[in-house]
């Protein structure tokens, strides 16, 4: 007789509270992974082998990865990781890594517009059956678009360095001390 | 100098934008025609220094410390020299300031002391804030070059009446000629031409190296400092080089672009050293042959010696900023290893611009960029007196110009990050919206469907 609206109450009673623990006592997002994240390029290319910017923030945040994982961030990103989370890592063994760009061979295209559909940056522009052209601004060099071109025309080239772009390289012999 | 057989005139003679062609290759032109047109708002045009034939437009070795290829027009001279036609303006003293800033714009006109900075950029400086003063510098401090003094000695006229076009241009009170004590002659010249105008001043000046850097030129004749990373424009003042001058000067009074401009050519391994009006785009080793050829030739520097480029051989041309060839003998360049740095300080007290080249370098050497812009590494000239001073022989001037190479680097590759990930962000918005449209097209679709279904059953249902 009391069984049935006993058990009825005390079911009532844990989902409520069920349902205010999950609005009140919410676990949140590490904030430190959020803060990386922010600081990451963002655009999912996956040159890290991480699937995603998020994740290789979490990876980073649970010191699993080095803060010199991401090539297009460069020495500068890895820096400012370091700099966030407190590590002094030696960056002069950092290479800067050298500015790489995706290439459309013209002869070769066939206007599939596959590549379009996973560039993360919108960086091909193109129409189905027309000629892709990729544009060196928004080009991160991931190549995920090399992946997936069925003619092999879209490769990843190193960046050539021109007038405008040419640096200065260190002194060849350099001293013991400076 | 007699006119080379060919002249090889770059797209890119000055800073900013290359020019962009409007000649077909087998055109014919005449003296001072157009044959590329200014690239964009910070750029200049190029002419045909001689009346001749486009031979080509391709890739051709720059003056520049890379010794990489830039875009090159061609041109074979056909010995008339004819002019095209010139339309000078009656009165060019009385041209408003718009007029006489597009006319330098079109004729050509960059800074001819190094820098080629486009003139008629910097003619326009008074838009943001007035004003006072223009200088023009004749102090050409660094050693060997003496084109500048010259050109004042023999010229004096023309550089004031260019200064005089750039005064009103510039809605400027006063004109200060600055020229090193160490060229009596060009001071003495350039006084007797000024003679009649009161706002022009002759001022001499002491005779140290940087001098002649506009910074320290600015701060020596004002006394007011132009701020880190500003331009002197900032503290009231805009400073020409005397040949800029002269330039502006033949592109208004006479109506003729910018083809030629006098060239040092000295060094202990030049025949016959001097200074030789060249037609731009004359090759270097062209320059060589009418200062009678070099013999013990070590080092080719375009440029002074302190401050130029090295150049990988003699065929590159000479372009609107070339103010000196110097072909050093052995005895001249002196290399000598490099030693350990010895933080004696030299270099400290050398600086003009009160930095601290020992500290720079030593972190530009780590890697550690932003370490030495914090000491100042964008503030540095690249004047080369620490490197000179160095009794270690440290390649100092080499560390800050990777160093500044590579925070220029740096800061564009930060500037596309910040672009590429407003794109991506973009991008999956646009996916999410796309996805959440599609789902609720669905959900239409299917309630749709279950009402048509529901109907149907009603309909047959009824009878």
């Amino acid at each position: 007789m009391y069984a049935i609206p006993s058990v009825t109450l005390l079911g009532l009673g844990l989902g409520l509270l069920l349902a205010m623990a999950a609005r009140w006592l919410r676990v949140e997002g590490d904030p430190l992974v959020e803060e990386l994240v922010a600081l990451m390029p963002n655009s999912q290319c996956g040159q890290c082998g991480y699937a995603g910017c998020g994740i290789a923030a979490e990876a980073i945040a649970r010191g699993e990865a080095p803060v010199t994982l991401c090539p297009p961030g460069g020495r500068s990103l890895a820096e400012a990781l370091a700099s966030r989370l407190g590590l002094s890592v030696d960056l002069s063994a950092v290479e800067e890594c050298p500015e790489q760009l995706a290439l459309v061979d013209e002869s070769n295209c066939i206007g599939c517009t596959r590549c379009i559909k996973v560039c993360p940056t919108d960086a091909i522009i193109g129409g189905p059956r027309q000629i892709h052209v990729v544009l060196r601004d928004a080009c991160t060099g991931c190549g995920k678009c090399v992946a997936i071109c069925p003619t092999e025309c879209l490769q990843v080239h190193l960046v050539t360095p021109t007038l405008n772009t040419w640096q200065w390289p260190l002194p060849a012999s350099q001293p013991a001390v400076v | 100098m007699a006119m080379p057989e060919r002249l090889y005139l770059p797209l890119r003679q000055h800073v900013g934008v290359p020019a962009e062609p409007v000649v077909q290759v087998g055109a014919r032109v005449h003296k001072g025609q157009l044959l590329a047109r200014s690239g964009g708002p910070i750029s200049a045009p190029i002419h045909a220094s001689t009346s001749g034939v486009i031979a080509d437009i391709t890739e051709f070795t720059a003056p520049h410390p890379s010794g990489l290829a830039g875009p090159t027009i061609i041109l074979d001279p056909d010995g008339e020299d004819r002019w095209g036609p010139r339309n000078p303006p009656a009165d060019p003293f009385s041209l408003e300031p718009d007029e006489i800033a597009t006319r330098v714009g079109a004729a050509g006109v960059v800074g001819m002391g190094g820098a080629a900075f486009p003139s008629a950029v910097k003619l326009d400086s008074w838009r943001r804030r007035p004003i006072r003063t223009l200088i023009i510098n004749g102090a050409e401090c660094e050693p060997y070059l003496t084109c500048d003094d010259r050109l004042m000695r023999e010229r004096a006229s023309g550089v004031v009446d260019g200064a005089r076009l750039m005064m009103r241009a510039l809605g400027a009170c006063q004109v200060m000629l600055a020229v090193e004590a160490n060229k009596p002659e060009a001071l003495a010249s350039l006084a007797e031409a000024a003679r009649d105008y009161a706002y022009i001043e002759v001022r001499r000046l002491p005779v140290r190296y940087p001098n002649g850097s506009a910074q320290h030129l600015v701060t020596l004749l004002t006394g007011s400092e132009v701020p880190a990373g500003g331009r002197s424009a900032d503290v009231g003042a805009v400073v020409y080089n005397v040949a800029t001058a002269h330039a502006v000067y033949r592109a208004l009074v006479h109506d003729e672009p910018l083809l030629s401009r006098v060239v040092t050519v000295d060094g202990g391994a030049v025949t016959h050293p001097g200074n030789l009006e060249v037609p731009l785009g004359a090759l270097v080793e062209d320059l060589l042959r009418a200062a009678g050829g070099v013999s013990g030739q070590d080092r080719l520097i375009i440029g002074g010696p302190m401050m130029g480029v090295m150049l990988p051989h003699a065929r590159v041309p000479v372009v609107k900023g070339t103010s000196g060839i110097l072909a050093l003998s052995v005895a001249e360049t002196a290399r000598r290893p490099t030693a350990p740095c010895i933080r004696c300080g030299r270099c400290v007290q050398a600086c003009p611009c009160g930095l601290v080249p020992l500290e720079m370098a030593a972190r530009v050497r780590t890697g550690d960029l932003e370490g030495a812009a914090g000491y100042g590494l964008e503030d540095c000239i690249n004047c080369g007196a620490c490197a000179y001073i160095c009794p270690s022989f440290v390649p100092l001037t080499q560390y800050f110009q990777h160093g500044q190479g590579g925070l220029k680097a740096r800061r564009a590759a930060v500037r596309k990050i910040e672009a590429t990930r407003l794109l991506a962000e973009r991008r999956s918005a646009r996916l999410a919206r796309e996805a959440q449209r599609k789902a609720e097209e669905a959900a239409q679709r299917k309630a749709a469907r279950q009402k048509q279904q529901a109907a149907k059953a009603a309909k047959e249902g009824a009878p």
